[in-house]
């Protein structure tokens, strides 16, 4: 790794991002306009506004079969197409494509990018109407209920009503509870993944890090960046770092890594990436950076951190469920330190305590947070015989699926 | 996707008598569910809205995979959860004696089923009675097969003592079968002290 590539040169790259905004290359994108504003939990309301989605498979004629796929922090609407801006598979490919645990042959996959974000849907990179620059900070704070209320826009626009299953892991999962929450008889079942009914104190000490360091960049300048045709490359990059380490786990880094030495022999007593983990954790910052702006990274952890279910039903889980006929699948990962067991345990008896459908599965890994994204086969029979059982009960026709 | 697939053959006679006693389309909770045999048979035979709680999470990763709707949990623990009259049955099949406080689950089962079912090696029997008295060794059969000191099952006891705690929590027994080693049930016009001495297993449904 060079040292060169960490510097920002005064305006490098900072054009490339300053372009017509909302930009989403290859996705479709739904326009709000003024006179249909979007409340949110803040107060306040955006307006214009815009969402950027991708769909995969066919939606079927009494429109029964769509899956509402929810992106994590750092995802975005490509799930199962190639990236447009990293050319690298889509974050979910291992989960959702045709014959896939979520079979686009069977069902209409839709995924937007959150309100907030960066690849398409309305967020601080966009212009700001009454200034005609970039939102910056002056973009409203978005909470995950307010991505949830955008992505039923999105829904509604598209004719669809009923969500045959929401899916999605850590904060899609919890924009999963939320749709399982807010909107009971639209949610047939849901599929929260790796995930928590509140964001737990040390979560927020660790995004409050990623937003010290984007912030501590002079290049930062206030959130204006975009203006000053400049971009926090070092703090975003020290951002995603530390919470790349959050997402593995000491065994799956060990395993990778061990104590080896980047491209040499020895030590050399100095601080340039003696050890492959430093170098695959610089490489994991810088390309973050390629891909996503910084305060939208401020607005999502913000999300995340506001994020608290039962705050929200009078300090009780159980009342944010009462009532419910969706059946759930919930997942936890063994290794998955930020996400612990004992989060999805929380939100298992919440429903219990309701007497809802709850299937729970604590699937053994080592991969730690992430490995809701990898190759988990016990995650794939999981999901895939939750959903064809669902899809039984809701009477769903299932191609090709004779004897099934 | 196998989760249509027919009932493995030899599926288990108390199995198919116990889910006998379940009234179509109710909604059951099997505490204790296994690989989910009951729960499939349930499921298939009286169309209901089976669920199911599982201490092994290798268990229960194979039913939810088999779409089932089962928890990983510990009937010890995690019955408090449940409402009251959360579902007409609650089904404790040959658990009841791997629990460590085998009465409170089942007032446990009892608050949150309308009905509970109860399945449970008799250790009455006098194959067990024979063992200890002749050979003076704790008793391995068939149907209790493991080493006393690696069997799961730390609460044994006869039809007459399940009958008793019955009683004493106030719990109506709408019926009650004795089934030989077989599974098959004995016949009705055996005496109730004959079925306690030849009774492999018993089925109880219980009402409050």
């Amino acid at each position: 790794m060079n040292e060169a590539k960490w510097t920002s040169k005064p305006g490098q790259g900072a054009k490339g991002r300053a372009r017509a905004l909302p930009h989403a290359p290859g996705s479709q994108i739904v326009h709000f306009p003024q006179s249909e504003p979007l409340q949110l939990d803040c107060g306040g309301a955006l307006a214009p506004f815009s969402l950027a989605y991708q769909t995969y498979g066919t939606l079927n004629e009494d429109k029964s079969n769509v899956v509402l796929i929810c992106h994590a922090l750092s995802g975005d609407q490509h799930v199962a197409n190639t990236h447009p801006v990293t050319d690298k598979p889509g974050w979910w490919e291992t989960m959702v494509g045709p014959g896939k645990a979520i079979d686009t042959d069977r069902f209409f996959v839709v995924c937007a990018n959150h309100v907030g974000g960066c690849m398409g849907s309305t967020g601080p990179m966009s212009l700001n109407p009454e200034t005609g620059k970039p939102y910056g900070l002056d973009f409203p704070v978005i909470t995950i209920p307010d991505m949830v209320r955008a992505q039923a826009r999105l829904l509604d626009h598209l004719g669809i009503r009923d969500l045959f299953c929401v899916a999605g892991g850590s904060m899609g999962g919890m924009q999963v509870l939320e749709w399982a929450a807010s909107y009971k008889d639209r949610v047939f079942s849901a599929i929260p993944i790796a995930t928590a009914a509140r964001h737990t104190s040390q979560n927020i000490a660790f995004h409050e890090v990623g937003r010290q360091a984007i912030m501590a960049d002079p290049d930062w300048r206030g959130g204006r960046y975009l203006d000053e045709e400049t971009l926090p490359r070092k703090g975003l990059a020290v951002a995603r770092m530390a919470a790349h380490i959050t997402y593995l786990s000491d065994n799956a880094l060990h395993r990778k890594f061990g104590r080896n030495l980047q491209d040499r022999d020895a030590l050399t007593f100095g601080f340039d990436a003696d050890f492959q983990v430093e170098s695959y954790l610089r490489h994991q910052g810088y390309t973050f950076v390629d891909r996503f702006d910084a305060n939208s990274y401020l607005y999502m952890t913000r999300a995340m951190d506001y994020f608290d279910l039962a705050a929200d039903h009078d300090g009780v889980l159980a009342k944010a469920f009462e009532g419910t006929g969706t059946r759930f699948c919930c997942v936890s990962f063994t290794s998955d330190w930020l996400f612990p067991t004992e989060e999805t345990r929380a939100i298992v008896q919440a429903l219990n305590a309701v007497a809802a459908n709850v299937s729970f599965v604590e699937i053994e890994s080592d991969k730690g947070h992430d490995a809701f994204l990898l190759e988990e086969p016990e995650l794939f029979d999981a999901v895939s015989g939750f959903l064809s059982a669902a899809a039984r009960r809701r009477g769903l026709a299932l191609p090709g699926a004779a004897g099934d | 996707m196998n989760t249509q697939s027919p009932l493995p053959q030899g599926t288990r006679v108390d199995l198919v008598l116990l889910s006998q006693m379940v009234e179509p389309g109710a909604r059951v909770l099997d505490v204790g569910c296994g690989d989910g045999a009951l729960l499939r048979l349930l499921a298939e035979t009286r169309d209901v809205d089976a669920r199911g709680i599982e201490i092994s999470q290798a268990g229960v990763n194979q039913c939810v995979a088999r779409g089932l709707s089962v928890v990983q949990g510990d009937a010890d623990t995690d019955l408090v959860n449940y409402p009251d009259n959360a579902f007409d049955y609650a089904i404790l099949s040959q658990t009841i004696q791997a629990t460590r406080r085998p009465r409170e689950v089942l007032e446990q089962l009892l608050r949150i089923g309308r009905r509970a079912i109860v399945s449970f090696p008799n250790f009455g029997h006098w194959r067990i009675r024979a063992q200890i008295m002749f050979r003076g060794r704790m008793p391995v059969t068939p149907n209790l097969y493991s080493a006393w000191y690696d069997t799961p099952n730390i609460h044994f006891c006869t039809i007459k003592d399940f009958a008793a705690l019955c009683h004493e929590l106030d719990a109506g027994v709408e019926r009650s079968i004795a089934l030989n080693a077989y599974g098959k049930p004995l016949g009705l016009k055996i005496p109730y002290v004959m079925q306690n001495l030849i009774g492999e297993q018993a089925i109880f449904l219980l009402s409050r």
